[in-house]
């Protein structure tokens, strides 16, 4: 991150095409490698480029595009290439498209994906085949817990990670009778369990805990069960359209003014604050990222990023920018020897980093150590109120890492 | 658990059976008379809910988007039928359904090429922006029980059009035996086109209604499509009544249903599942105790 040039979307293609050339014309040789120092690193990603998830993988693709055209220099003679392959987020194609990517693609890294059910398939076969792999979004506790493996990194969190922070912050308020309210699969499970353990320390009570099938948004009959129980304040797991309708729903069930909290972990607001309007203003979640959050990384990144792609970074922005980064420091640390795979490991475990979220570093079961923010929506934006908990471990139960 | 969240469940569950009715009462129809299973019905339900979006942000108001985009889904449904459904009359069940899956694969992705991926709010009209106070915590959108009185009154019309008029005759006997009212002269062609243009509009409808309350976003098709299944099939397929009926007790299920189990949430029936777990098995295991009672559906007819 030596220089901080501007980036359009041709300007970069070319940078990277001049790299290339120079590379050619060079004959350079890195130490530990020998034969076909020109081929190019094949980074493959299995990213959503279609359906809901859409603009998720693309905001990951483009914010490693950027990073990769930043650092050209440092990664040494070789050229990056992207191989990316649609998900489609679907889990019964997550074998095939994995296996794609490793055997026929001969990729040297994997990033993706963003689906849970996407990862644990992919997480398997990583595992057997030894690939290095960077998974960008999905949050399976798992992957970083009993699935873990000496390859596989997580850029973004755990499912348990988001839950924790707010659980904390609601005990220390003095909150006491707490309702649970979330959809009931693997994320929403795995994020009421993150809440509980935070809260646990407080003395606090979780009076009630309601799982609404996924993807069901039916949540009249939820409410009601709410208001009838009045506790202090809820905490849920929504997500996109499930999400919007949620705290609407809420808003026009006159809860909002009924002294009962709202709160959720951050994607309850992620992304969806235009679409809920005045009815999410005010409310408070907790995640590893903000739009607002001021820090000079931050605010060099988020503005590279809109020159370059036109539009704003989101927190799937900056964990397929970190992604990026860990792929960087694996080359760097191998002057490009993609063979060298436990150099590559040591190298990104060793990271120490200020990623635009804040310090960055890795848990001996490769899952981000990371602070917690406590955000509040005023006016349509996520806003920063304070660090809920700093620099946030997984527990990461059942890894035998580290 | 008191008597006041008991009633007020009671109020939710029937505010979301009408609304399934709405959606499942094109649905059995268009499977009951002309032996097609549409499972592109929910992609109508989605083109409604983003016809009120689109048409609401350029009127200024639902009641504009209601009266534009009601024509425009009847047309859309006419065009599906006549370049594709056409030609499934006669054939198995099997390749209706693979063609009207396709049909659910394109509908999404002009969605996300017209609309895009983001979800989106629709707002609703001024003088049913409040709600009304039922508890001291409480209160209910005037909007929903406006969707729910439409509801009503759309179900009404329907019973008049089905009993009372001559389409709804010809309905009534080509839900019952196609090949006789085809000989007795009866243009069946026309009334196939209009049946399945009704079904799909009431679908459109129910989405164009229900946008406010429940907003815009990619999948929303499908959610419904599963629930207006097991409505049909609980009613008995090609029974408008039985639709009525299957709604009611889907919605009264989810919401009264619910609220029962989970308050036996410390009950274990087994290691690591307790009686509130039984919540999102509840539907379907009315549908299965229900087919196995009847198996033509509750106002089926055995064939």
């Amino acid at each position: 991150m030596s220089t901080r040039k501007t980036y359009s979307r041709r300007g970069a293609l070319g940078l990277m095409g001049a790299a290339a050339g120079v590379g050619t014309l060079a004959g350079f040789t890195p130490t530990k490698f020998a034969i076909g120092q020109q081929a190019k690193v094949r980074v493959g990603t299995l990213l959503p480029y279609s359906g809901t998830y859409a603009r998720l993988g693309e905001a990951i693709t483009n914010a490693m595009q950027m990073r990769f055209a930043q650092s050209k220099e440092m990664i040494g003679s070789r050229e990056i290439e992207l191989i990316k392959l649609d998900s489609e987020a679907a889990p019964p194609k997550a074998t095939e498209n994995t296996s794609k990517l490793i055997n026929s693609e001969k990729v040297d890294f994997l990033v993706g994906p963003v689906h849970s059910g996407v990862a644990m398939a992919m997480a398997k076969i990583a595992r057997e085949e030894g690939v290095m792999t960077i998974i960008p979004n999905a949050g399976a506790d798992q992957i970083t817990g009993p699935l873990c493996a000496p390859n596989i990194f997580r850029s973004s969190f755990s499912n348990w990670q988001p839950g924790y922070p707010m659980g904390r912050v609601l005990g220390a308020e003095g909150k006491k009778r707490v309702v649970l309210c979330y959809w009931n699969y693997g994320a929403g499970q795995q994020s009421a369990q993150g809440f509980k353990d935070g809260f646990a320390e407080s003395g606090g009570e979780i009076i009630k805990e309601i799982g609404v099938p996924f993807p069901e948004v039916e949540f009249q009959s939820v409410l009601s069960e709410i208001a009838s129980l009045k506790p202090d304040a809820v905490y849920t797991f929504f997500a996109g359209g499930g999400a919007v309708k949620f705290v609407k729903d809420w808003a026009a069930a006159g809860l909002k003014d009924s002294g009962i909290e709202l709160t959720g972990s951050g994607f309850l607001t992620e992304g969806v604050t235009e679409a809920q309007g005045a009815a999410a203003e005010g409310l408070r979640t907790t995640l590893h990222y903000a739009d607002t959050l001021d820090n000079d990384v931050n605010n060099v990144f988020r503005r590279n990023y809109k020159e370059m792609w036109g539009s704003e970074a989101d927190v799937y922005a900056v964990q397929g920018y970190d992604a990026a980064e860990m792929i960087r420091v694996a080359l760097e640390a191998t002057d490009g020897d993609t063979g060298a795979k436990d150099d590559m490991i040591k190298a990104i475990e060793n990271t120490v980093y200020d990623s635009p979220r804040g310090p960055f570093k890795l848990s001996a079961a490769h899952n981000p150590v990371q602070n917690f923010y406590l955000r509040k929506v005023v006016n349509g934006v996520n806003e920063v109120q304070s660090i809920a908990v700093e620099a946030l471990s997984d527990p990461a139960k059942g890894c035998r890492l580290g | 658990m008191d008597l006041t969240l008991l009633l007020i469940q009671l109020l939710n569950g029937v505010q979301y059976g009408l609304l399934l009715f709405l959606i499942a009462s094109g649905l059995t129809i268009v499977f009951g008379i002309m032996g097609v299973i549409n499972l592109a019905h929910g992609s109508f339900y989605m083109v409604g809910a983003y016809l009120a979006w689109s048409l609401t942000a350029w009127t200024g108001s639902i009641f504009w988007a209601l009266l534009l985009g009601v024509p425009l889904a009847a047309m859309l449904g006419l065009l599906v039928e006549r370049l594709f459904i056409v030609h499934l009359y006669n054939r198995d069940h099997l390749q209706q359904v693979l063609l009207t899956f396709g049909l659910i694969l394109i509908f999404n992705e002009m969605q996300s090429i017209i609309w895009g991926d983001d979800p989106h709010s629709v707002p609703k009209p001024d003088f049913l922006q409040f709600s009304i106070p039922l508890t001291e915590v409480q209160s209910y959108p005037a909007y929903n029980l406006f969707l729910a009185a439409v509801c009503l009154v759309l179900a009404g019309v329907m019973y008049w059009v089905v009993q009372k008029t001559r389409l709804g005759m010809r309905i009534r006997a080509g839900s019952s035996n196609p090949e006789m009212i085809q000989a007795l002269g009866i243009n069946t062609k026309v009334l196939f086109a209009t049946v399945f243009s009704i079904g799909t509009t009431m679908a459109a409808l129910a989405g164009l209604l229900a946008a406010p309350e429940r907003s815009v976003y990619p999948g929303i098709g499908e959610q419904v499509l599963i629930i207006s299944f097991v409505v049909v099939v609980i009613g008995g397929i090609g029974s408008i009544k039985g639709a009525f009926v299957g709604a009611m007790m889907i919605g009264l299920m989810d919401s009264l249903g619910a609220t029962i189990l989970r308050a036996f949430d410390d009950v274990e029936l087994m290691s690591g599942l307790s009686v509130d777990n039984l919540t999102s098995v509840t539907v379907y295991a009315l549908m299965a105790a229900i087919l196995l009672w009847r198996p033509a559906g509750l106002y089926g007819r055995a064939h």
